[in-house]
């Protein structure tokens, strides 16, 4: 470091991240000071709080200050101090401190970055995390929440673990959506805890590494790096770092604060203590934030409108005096567990509803032990019924009667309480689900996806992390006076809302009320789709716990511009629905007091080893010697079922017809084709053109999770959609294979059915090769073809494809090249002939046999075992014959569509709902994965020819989440639908 | 097949209807209304700005289609339901391109949008120069397409000397008020011009850079920075936060590509089959249009270079060549090819800080924006690219603090460069 003749001047680092804020001092090279402090959102007064420490070191002394992080840039701006970008700040300090570094790994509350140092250049290169991105300290907070930990007992946790569990990282709503099921099936903390570390890791290197690999040595900075072991361990682990070349310094949370130090001794201006303080503390920052209308103008409107609400109640009788049969329904949900028991004349005697702690076993042993210590043998229950994502886990725990599933319980319980509802919304921890009903019976069925789950739980974390309980939060946003307009997107995108309006100066209050009117306008608009009330109908009810909050309840009436319904009930509602259920029942099976007091129950992990799957189980053991096994994705798993006739089903027909297509004689060479996107479409057309002429076709066979992570180190945008990124491991793998060349087309256009407005393929199916070829390092010129080409001009293919070989493998005379095309067209029309051939037989197979047929409608590549989930075997075991779109859509025409029908994949899905919509006996369910912006289009479209035609639509958002809990009640919630019309 | 739709009649024209143009680009759409206005379109400039805007689009939009189609149909609905209009005296007007990408849909979309909220009789008038759609009301004649091209030949000036200018003006405002008026002029001149406009067109565009170089400017470097990306983003205030303005703010000249260039790619990427049929017609038709729009660039670049004091744009032709070995001009879907070769073409001309702007999972900025970086920055390793994502949802502050990453390297590297000069 230079020498200034000036007396020295001591520089002040701040650093305000979106949940902490970080100060360092120094003198030179020296430290005099470093402090590191959550600001609860009130980053402001927080410093100038930290900001007296400094007194007794500084005096009456200058100081040079400057400000960085993602926080920092407005309060900089308007306190006139400089601002310098807390990732180029670290690159800065890396460089003088610690000169021998190859990449920088810094987490912080709701940033991702990595840097990259180039030794011979210096140059860096540095990514931050995109908008969907999730893996970061606040993700870890969430997640400890949702575990009912704090951060360093999750950490504690993780350190005992003993295997991980696959948790999609993309971000946390997702991950949750994965965590959520494991702790209700039973999954050990320690396990959970150490598998979200691991989906962090994930998530970095998936997000940022961008097709540079993490190696040398790495320097990990940031809070989460600097508390978590377990953090540090999962990336050490997965990067395959020694102990030297992974570095976790001491100094890593301070890191930006210190860099920003090190700016600060440039800054042009210098202060006193008490003048930085003033200057701090006086800035105006100017709001940003938009602002919606109160929720209610004063205490009169809102006593009118909670008097209104507390005439819709449910009769009681007394649980102390009661006697006779009774009949108990429990709902064991994503984040609650509840209980309601109901006397023989349906009035509540008994209910509970509380969080489930990510011990729902506990809770129900507890509760019911408490119903019968009350009751003392003067109430007998006489059926019992269990609802929710816990089902299976209670049921086989307690010996409940009857699982129902969710949707019809809820649906049992509005009916009962309004017999002329016309629309039934209920908003859970996790859940949305939407009924439209018609003459008592369900009409149509509306679920949210994962991406828009912005429902109760997400305001109970909310509420937690401002160190307040969800009663209270929600109640203070009901007389806000400038509600903060937060988006809906999602709740990622949401957090980052909240913490930019804080920054602005909105109170809980404003975002209290803001945080409301969100949870209703995502309900509203992303899960109903609705443009108007007069398509709700004019009996709504709604229910669930969040509704609980009149907040809520206010926005939603507000938004939809009419009165509703909602139970004094409505987070009971659940278990209410599954008790009126459980009065079907004479005598129960519930477990008797004497058996209850002997319960104890223990869970272990497994692997099943039953198919291709390696479904990661979960075994859980009760006293009684009882087993529940979970995590399975088909019957196998749970041990039973096994010598059953399986049902007919075309992706499992597929699979097998596509996996065939490998081999031959390797004369003029070996080439790769790799089992992702439009292959799984075009396989017969190019493993026949390549067998022809003399190739050994290999295949890099189904994908599974390592393949995914195989490739994931190159991925450059992480918002597209899983079955494009994980092209990425598909490649690697084929060179793995040792093949001379992979090949993998560019396809604007795919075959031309007819009937449609043109025939293209999507963007990400047409090129992506483009982008594997820019972003794998390991593809050359040579190993890797991906020829523009267009299959609808068969003399043209001959001549381009052939070109594009011959360049490689020597020439190839036209003719020969012709008739290899030929053949390739054969197989290819043979392949989808014998697709629709299956098809029709399944259909007359299940109508022989009297069994419903879905239509499983995705894309070609759904079929692969790690994109499809195994949906197709899920479907199967709960008792449907599944066909998919391309083996039916050749029988119907095409419907007419609203938009432009203009790709070959999505042609076929119209024609197949149409297919649907004039059949009986089919059901429709599409799959769509996350970030198909195609789908955006086609799903409203497609519900659009079911609901025509009186049909139930079904759609399934899949992405990594490799949890089929939410998959299951949508399948079931059909089924219950079916069965009650 | 597609269900169908409202035209727009020849007696709604006669009718006096008012048709609603959503703003991209301010200066290009005055110019064209203007053209339009002369042919009895009564069109209006939808300017409209503020948080409704795309509230009232994720009303009536599915929320996961893309950004601009929600920010597009949001600005059409917010007018319809302003009260401003009588609903049955409106038409609506949209571009349509065309081709993979769910950019086509917007139109379908926007009726969709239409007859959830109620106004299902609005005509939606399709404008696209491959017609495909038919309105009895309305039509593009070929005299109003050579005066377009003008006008986006006018207008692509203008931009780009407001943009080389305005960071340096003594006079703040100046630049720009000299584009406005140019404008009107422009405006006043296509609407009634007649005959071949070439040698009109040499004039002006001559009188206009003699214009903008006799505004003062401070001589001061100042960092450069390129804006690409998906049309609507890269280009709409509304659409990207201001970027522009922000730039400007923290002190870069921006650069920004016109919208000729996307003209030029439009015709130039359709495939050329060998069949000789309707596709091989209009590749033929589009070589044509291609050479012809190649001839006015020339021109522009010609007359720009003999003048001076202003960077021209760079041949079509040479960004084309660009592509060469990091994408393949097979990938027209949305921006396609263009993107990544104005990348190239910006690093070339010595800009090397890029925003790269797309709406949210943007499918064709998969491949050709966020997945052609790293081959550039292997080309390239001082290139210095930021992708910045455009959403209802997404916050201004973490688009802040990436754009901030992008200066402060920015800030960097122009020390490094001149090491010199530093004091």
């Amino acid at each position: 470091m230079e020498k200034t003749q000036e007396q020295p001047v001591r520089s002040l680092g701040i650093d305000i991240g979106s949940t902490t804020v970080k100060l360092a001092l120094m003198e030179g090279g020296k430290i005099l000071y470093e402090r590191y402090e959550r600001h609860y959102s009130q980053a402001r007064q927080k410093i100038v709080e930290m900001l007296s420490d400094l007194e007794p070191l500084t005096a009456d002394g200058l100081l040079r200050a400057a400000v960085s992080g993602s926080a920092g840039i407005g309060l900089a701006e308007a306190a006139g101090l400089p601002f310098q970008q807390e990732v180029f700040v670290v690159g800065e300090l890396v460089r003088t401190l610690a000169p021998d570094t190859n990449v920088v790994v810094e987490l912080g509350g709701e940033d991702a970055k990595i840097i990259f140092f180039d030794r011979l250049t210096g140059g860096m290169d540095e990514r931050m995390n995109g908008s969907c991105a999730g893996g970061t300290g606040a993700f870890i907070d969430q997640m400890a929440t949702l575990l009912d930990v704090d951060v360093s007992e999750l950490d504690r946790l993780s350190l005992h673990s003993t295997r991980i569990y696959p948790i999609a990282s993309r971000c946390g709503v997702f991950a949750k959506t994965d965590i959520q099921p494991l702790l209700n099936q039973g999954a050990r903390k320690e396990d959970v805890a150490m598998s979200i570390f691991q989906a962090i890791v994930n998530q970095t290197i998936a997000g940022l590494a961008q097709g540079r690999k993490i190696e040398g040595r790495v320097l990990f900075l940031g809070g989460p790096l600097y508390y978590c072991q377990g953090l540090r361990q999962r990336f050490r682990e997965t990067l395959r770092l020694t102990e030297e070349n992974a570095m976790f310094p001491e100094w890593g949370r301070f890191a930006v604060a210190r860099g920003a130090a090190m700016f600060a001794t440039r800054a042009p201006e210098a202060f006193t203590l008490s003048q930085l303080r003033e200057k701090l503390a006086t800035a105006k920052v100017v709001s940003g934030a938009q602002t919606l209308p109160p929720l209610f103008a004063d205490e009169a409107e809102y006593a009118a409108f909670a008097g209104r609400h507390a005439r819709a109640s449910v009769p009681r009788a007394d649980l102390e005096t009661y006697r006779g049969g009774a009949y108990l329904g429990i709902d064991c949900g994503s984040t609650t567990t509840k209980l309601a028991l109901i006397s023989e004349n349906k009035e509540l005697l008994y209910t509970y509803y509380a969080s489930n702690n990510g011990d729902p076993v506990e809770i129900v042993r507890r509760e019911l032990g408490e119903i019968y210590r009350r009751t003392q043998g003067r109430v007998q229950i006489l059926g019992s019924a269990v609802t929710g994502y816990g089902e299976d886990l209670i049921r086989h725990a307690f010996h409940v009667d009857i699982g129902v599933v969710e949707t019809i319980a809820h649906f049992m319980a509005a009916r009962h309480f309004c017999p002329d509802v016309d629309f039934i919304l209920d908003i859970g921890g996790q859940d949305i689900k939407c009924f439209r009903i018609r003459n008592g019976t369900i009409d149509g069925i509306m679920l949210n996806e994962a991406c828009s789950s912005g429902c109760g739980s997400f305001i109970e974390t909310f509420a937690k992390s401002m160190n307040m309980d969800v009663r209270s939060f929600a109640r203070r946003g009901l007389f806000a006076r400038a509600p903060v307009n937060l988006g809906s997107r999602c709740t990622v995108f949401m957090n980052s809302s909240v913490k930019q309006a804080q920054r602005d100066g909105a109170t809980v209050e404003d975002i209290s009320a803001g945080l409301s009117v969100s949870v209703v306008k995502n309900a509203v608009y992303k899960v109903i789709r609705a443009g108007s009330a007069e398509e709700l109908g004019s009996n709504i009810v709604v229910q669930g716990g969040t509704f609980h909050n009149d907040a809520i309840l206010r926005a939603f009436e507000r938004e939809l511009g009419r009165d509703v319904i909602r139970p004094d009930i409505a987070g009971l509602m659940g278990a209410y629905g599954a008790a009126l259920r459980a009065m079907r029942l004479k005598k129960s099976t519930i477990l008797p007091p004497a058996d209850l007091a002997k319960f104890s129950h223990a869970s272990r992990p497994a692997v099943c080893k039953g198919c291709e799957n390696r479904c990661k189980l979960t075994i859980n053991t009760f006293a009684d010697g009882g087993r529940f096994v979970s995590g399975n994705r088909c019957e196998r798993g749970a041990g039973g079922k096994k010598g059953e006739e399986e049902l007919p089903n075309l992706y499992k027909f597929k699979r097998e017809t596509l996996l065939k297509m490998e081999g031959g004689e390797a004369k003029r060479g070996r080439i790769g084709l790799p089992l992702a996107l439009g292959m799984y479409e075009l396989l017969p057309l190019w493993s026949g053109i390549f067998r022809a002429l003399g190739f050994e076709v290999t295949l890099s066979g189904m994908s599974d999770r390592g393949t995914y992570e195989a490739g994931q180190f190159t991925i450059p945008s992480d918002t597209a959609c899983y079955p494009a990124k994980i092209m990425h491991g598909h490649v690697a793998r084929l060179l793995e294979k040792g093949v001379d060349a992979v090949f993998y087309p560019c396809l604007t256009q795919n075959f031309d059915e007819g009937d449609t407005d043109n025939h293209f393929n999507c963007p990400v199916v047409a090129y992506y090769s483009e982008l594997l070829r820019g972003n794998m390092p390991e593809l050359t010129e040579d190993n890797f073809l991906y020829p523009h080409l267009d299959i609808c001009d068969e003399k043209g293919l001959a001549a381009n494809l052939g070109a594009a070989l011959s360049r490689r493998f020597g020439r190839i005379p036209a003719r020969e090249m012709r008739a290899a095309v030929k053949k390739g067209m054969a197989d290819y029309h043979a392949y989808m002939a014998s697709v629709r051939q299956k098809g029709e037989e399944a259909l007359a197979w299940a109508r022989a046999h009297n069994t419903r047929v879905m239509v499983l409608a995705g894309r070609p590549y759904h079929i692969d075992a790690e994109i499809g989930h195994g949906i197709d075997q899920l479907a199967t075991s709960l008792g449907f014959v599944v066909v998919s779109e391309d083996s039916v859509y050749h029988l119907a025409k095409t419907p007419e569509v609203h938009v432009l029908n203009q790709w070959t994949y999505h042609a076929r899905l119209y024609r197949a709902a149409a297919f649907v919509a004039a059949q009986p006996d089919v059901e429709f369910v599409q799959l769509v994965s996350f970030g198909c912006g195609v789908d955006a289009i086609t799903t409203d479209e497609a519900r659009a020819i079911l609901e025509r035609a009186g049909k139930y639509y079904t759609q399934i958002k899949i992405d990594e989440i490799a949890n089929l809990g939410a998959v299951k009640i949508r399948l079931r919630s059909l089924l219950g639908a079916l069965e009650m019309k | 097949m597609q269900k169908t739709y409202q035209p727009f009649t020849a007696e709604m024209k006669a009718a006096g209807y008012t048709i609603l143009v959503p703003n991209m680009l301010p200066m290009h759409f005055r110019l064209l209304l203007r053209i339009f206005g002369h042919y009895g379109y009564n069109m209006e400039l939808l300017t409209s700005t503020g948080p409704q805007i795309s509230e009232t689009g994720l009303k009536y939009v599915h929320n996961d289609t893309c950004y601009p189609a929600i920010l597009v149909i949001g600005q059409f609905l917010h007018a319809i339901q302003s009260g401003k209009y009588d609903p049955h005296k409106v038409a609506l007007m949209l571009f349509q391109t065309g081709g993979g990408c769910r950019a086509s849909n917007y139109i379908s979309l926007l009726r969709k949008a239409l007859e959830k909220a109620g106004y299902g009789y609005i005509p939606v008038i399709s404008f696209s120069f491959a017609g495909i759609e038919k309105h009895s009301g309305f039509r593009l004649t070929p005299i109003m397409i050579y005066h377009m091209l003008y006008a986006v030949l006018y207008a692509d000036l203008l931009m780009s000397l407001v943009n080389q200018v305005r960071p340096y003006e003594v006079r703040a405002g100046e630049s720009e008020e000299l584009a406005e008026a140019w404008t009107n002029r422009l405006a006043d001149e296509l609407a009634v011009a007649k005959g071949p406009q070439g040698r009109r067109a040499r004039r002006n565009i001559a009188a206009i850079l003699m214009d903008f170089a006799r505004v003062p400017r401070r001589q001061e470097t100042r960092l450069k920075v390129g804006v690409v990306g998906e049309i609507y983003v890269k280009y709409s205030p509304l659409g990207n936060n201001n970027l522009e303005a922000f730039l400007l703010g923290e002190g870069a000249e921006v650069v920004v590509p016109g919208l000729l260039d996307f003209c030029m790619y439009s015709v130039y990427s359709v495939s050329r089959t060998r069949k000789i049929d309707m596709r091989w017609l209009l590749s033929h038709f589009n070589g044509l249009a291609y050479r012809y729009l190649r001839g006015k660039q020339a021109m522009l670049i010609r007359l720009m270079r003999e003048h001076g004091a202003f960077d021209p744009p760079t041949p079509f032709d040479h960004t084309v060549s660009l592509t060469r070995g990091v994408i393949g001009l097979g990938v027209k879907m949305g921006e396609g090819w263009l993107l990544t070769a104005e990348m190239l073409e910006l690093y070339e001309k010595g800009v090397h800080n890029i925003v790269c702007t797309q709406p949210f999972g943007c499918l064709p900025n998969h491949i050709c924006g966020k997945g052609m970086m790293k081959p550039i920055k292997d080309r390239h390793p001082d290139i210095n690219i930021v992708a910045i994502d455009y959403d209802a949802g997404a916050t201004r502050v973490n688009q802040v603090n990436r754009l901030k990453l992008m200066l402060s390297n920015a800030r960097m590297n122009q020390r490094e460069a001149a090491p010199a000069q530093s004091a």
